[in-house]
């Protein structure tokens, strides 16, 4: 069993946690994963890792209650225990080698990119950011971008906060200036990181997108989560989680994953994804 | 007088129509008179055949005269002393390759049904006495061992028996491998892994669940936590997947995955969270043990047709002959000597179809197998909704990428010696993460090996032999 010590609500949606998990706490670093299970009925669910305090043995995980298993685990409280947390899964974030990177998070994905930014800023890399979210209500880690960036951009798709667009509208505007950077890091919803990798593309910048396609076991076993990379079959858990971009097959990793859509919930039926649709008319 | 006999004792069965809809195990052991009936037949050889086709030279007709004279107590302490998993071997063995396979009695008519008398005993001991053994005093040396499948709790098992301190490091949630995750409940329950983990428990063996060696801890690491010995038996965890168009579509998993959402998601139950695709028409490719779990789990969670594909004839497919026959009495379809060309899909990425060819029995390998040729011209439609390839695994690279000197075939198979030890001293390893997809009982005696190599290392190290 494993501990909460620490809880915030971010916003009415987004909660943060920190687990004790002192094995895990040893080793993550950015642009790893955890797989937690909140009780033993519960289906075994990857986030990635938000941070994580070597000392104190415990790592902190952000998340949106979307499914079933978010919203129990964010119903549980501080002081109480969820049933498993095995980590760190997958590769981490390529820090070495850049001078000069941007960092693109979309809504909760923010919390994975921030300690990606944070990775990279800390060797000195110089490191901007792009951050979007949808309004005003739901920005999270403003403050702690601001330290780990040396440019932060911040994004409202209605313009209630920051500035007005989305954050490929930052990203093409920067690009189309003239910044050079060596690589591209975006974290987000799928649709983004297809967004963002088709806008990256014409001007032939690196982009690595960190994707979060359906798992099991997250260690390599069952296949679940595997994305075509440049035409070859990956597993996102070990092989993963990020990739180049330009080379994942977008299409479909998106079908993928909705593969348990009708049978998780009902309720998002009505949901359309905004970032596809922007997505689709930029193919037309 | 032995009993002459000369068919196997019928085991009793769930009915074919009933248990295709349950989860429930399928075959329901013998009776005392029966299992008492079935070991008369033993003729007891003066020179046991059976025995030396036993991975783990289990002392059989002894175990058997044992059953014969109604003392299965003394039966199970025969069998208990070079097999510590016997409720497990005797369900999931291919008896019929292994021990029954050179049975005297099998020369005119059945062999003794070996397996299903091992069963017997070790049901009715865990039933009648089931008694945990004890922790033998500490040796003071502790040892480390990676996976809980069954090389990893015979080693476990094996070393504790000599004091040794043993930590088992489990990736998944609970422990067991492929007992939990791969092989279902009707084939054996679950309980019966969960009471051999108990055993070890009181024994003294710690398990740590949730530990992926290889991220959490490497190899090197576990050395500077003190522990003397390594035993790697981490299976043989990766998937092979069908490199054809359609591979990637929805509804087309592996065994590993769909099996696991089962078996150690227990998917299948209402009070489960995890989901499980649950298709009309599935076609499973696959002749092996895990291609009629598979098949058999497709017909439970209500599938109306499920088609086993087959590249080689019936004759050649590995799985045990029990499988194969209670997979067909259950109503799985086999088509043999075809191979899945194409998957087909829809627009929204669901599979629909599948594109299949005859194929034909080419020339023998080194193997001696033949292996299948395609034959030009006969390709031919299969509708279906959901498509699980069973096409064995390969070893996980993760330990060797992260230790370095530890020495793997191109096929990431780890390379032992004749004592189970790998090209790093002090680390030993067993199980499918050296001879590849393999049988439960081979993993066991592998562990069991390595562990009595373990004992000899560190005991010589130490000048005590």
């Amino acid at each position: 069993m494993y501990k909460i010590v620490r809880k915030r609500e971010l916003n009415s949606i987004v909660t943060y946690m920190e687990i004790e998990a002192p094995f895990v706490a040893r080793k993550a670093k950015a642009g790893q994963f955890i797989i937690f299970r909140v009780d033993d009925k519960s289906e075994r669910v990857p986030l990635t890792i938000a941070g994580y305090d070597r000392e104190n043995g415990t790592v902190s995980i952000i998340f949106q209650k979307v499914g079933l298993s978010t919203k129990l685990l964010g119903a549980k409280n501080e002081g109480e225990y969820i049933q498993d947390f095995v980590g760190p899964l997958g590769n981490p974030t390529d820090i070495e080698g850049k001078k000069k990177v941007c960092v693109v998070g979309g809504g909760v994905g923010c919390a994975i990119a921030y300690p990606s930014a944070k990775a990279f800023k800390e060797i000195g890399v110089e490191t901007d950011v792009i951050i979007g979210f949808r309004n005003r209500d739901v920005v999270i880690l403003e403050e702690e971008f601001k330290a780990a960036s040396d440019k932060l951009y911040l994004m409202t798709d209605d313009g209630s906060y920051g500035e007005h667009g989305f954050v490929t509208d930052k990203l093409k505007s920067l690009l189309e200036s003239g910044e050079k950077y060596d690589e591209i890091l975006a974290v987000g919803p799928l649709p983004m990181l297809k967004f963002v990798s088709m806008t990256t593309k014409p001007f032939g910048v690196k982009t690595i997108v960190s994707v979060a396609p359906i798992m099991v076991d997250g260690t390599g076993m069952c296949g679940s989560c595997r994305v075509t990379v440049a035409g070859e079959m990956k597993f996102a858990c070990v092989d993963g989680p990020e990739f180049d971009g330009h080379q994942v097959d977008f299409d479909e990793l998106i079908k993928r994953n909705s593969l348990y859509k009708d049978l998780e919930s009902e309720k998002h039926k009505d949901h359309i994804c905004r970032m596809q649709k922007m997505a689709d008319e930029l193919i037309k | 007088m032995f009993n002459v006999q000369d068919k196997k004792t019928p085991m009793p069965e769930q009915d074919p129509e009933v248990r295709n809809s349950n989860f429930e195990e399928v075959a329901m052991g013998y009776t005392a008179e029966m299992a008492i009936n079935e070991a008369k037949r033993c003729v007891q050889c003066r020179k046991p055949r059976c025995v030396m086709g036993c991975p783990v030279n289990i002392k059989i007709p002894a175990f058997i005269a044992k059953v014969a004279e109604g003392d299965f107590e003394a039966a199970y302490n025969i069998i208990n002393r070079t097999n510590t998993l016997s409720a497990i071997s005797g369900r999931v063995c291919p008896q019929e390759t292994q021990c029954e396979s050179r049975c005297a009695r099998g020369i005119k008519g059945e062999p003794v049904a070996i397996g299903r008398l091992e069963r017997f005993v070790s049901d009715w001991y865990r039933d009648n006495v089931n008694k945990m053994p004890e922790k033998v005093p500490s040796n003071g040396n502790k040892i480390a061992v990676v996976g809980s499948g069954p090389s990893g709790l015979s080693c476990a098992s094996e070393l504790a028996k000599r004091g040794y301190e043993v930590t088992i490091f489990e990736a998944l949630h609970t422990p067991g491998g492929v007992l939990v995750y791969g092989i279902p409940e009707f084939r054996l329950p679950k309980v019966i892994v969960a009471n051999e983990i108990e055993k070890l428990k009181n024994q003294g063996v710690e398990i740590m669940t949730n530990m992926v060696i290889g991220r959490v801890l490497s190899i090197d690491e576990l050395f500077e936590m003190d522990y003397k010995a390594v035993y790697i038996a981490s299976g043989a965890g990766l998937p092979i997947f069908l490199r054809i168009p359609g591979a990637s579509l929805n509804e087309v998993s592996s065994a590993n995955e769909y099996l696991t959402r089962i078996n150690l998601m227990k998917a299948y139950r209402d009070e489960s969270d995890t989901p499980i695709m649950s298709g009309r028409i599935v076609i499973i490719v696959g002749g092996g043990n895990v291609a009629m779990d598979a098949a058999r789990s497709a017909k439970r969670l209500g599938a109306s047709k499920v088609y086993v594909l087959y590249h080689r004839g019936e004759a050649e497919m590995t799985a045990r002959l029990d499988e194969q026959l209670h997979a067909k009495e259950e109503g799985i379809i086999f088509v043999t000597r075809a191979d899945p060309v194409e998957i087909l899909g829809d627009a929204d990425g669901s599979v629909c179809a599948v594109r299949c060819i005859r194929t034909l029995s080419g020339e023998p390998d080194k193997t001696g197998r033949r292996h299948p040729v395609p034959v030009p011209g006969s390709e031919f439609l299969m509708k279906a909704d959901s498509v699980i390839l069973c096409l064995g695994t390969t070893p996980n690279s993760l330990i060797c990428k992260t230790t370095p000197g530890l020495e793997a075939t191109k096929k990431g198979l780890l390379v032992v010696d004749d004592t189970g030890m790998t090209s790093r001293e002090n680390v030993f390893a067993g199980g499918d993460a050296v001879t590849g997809s393999a049988t439960v009982i081979m993993a066991m005696g592998a562990g069991k090996k390595a562990a009595e190599a373990i004992d000899i290392k560190l005991r010589m190290k130490q000048g005590l032999c």
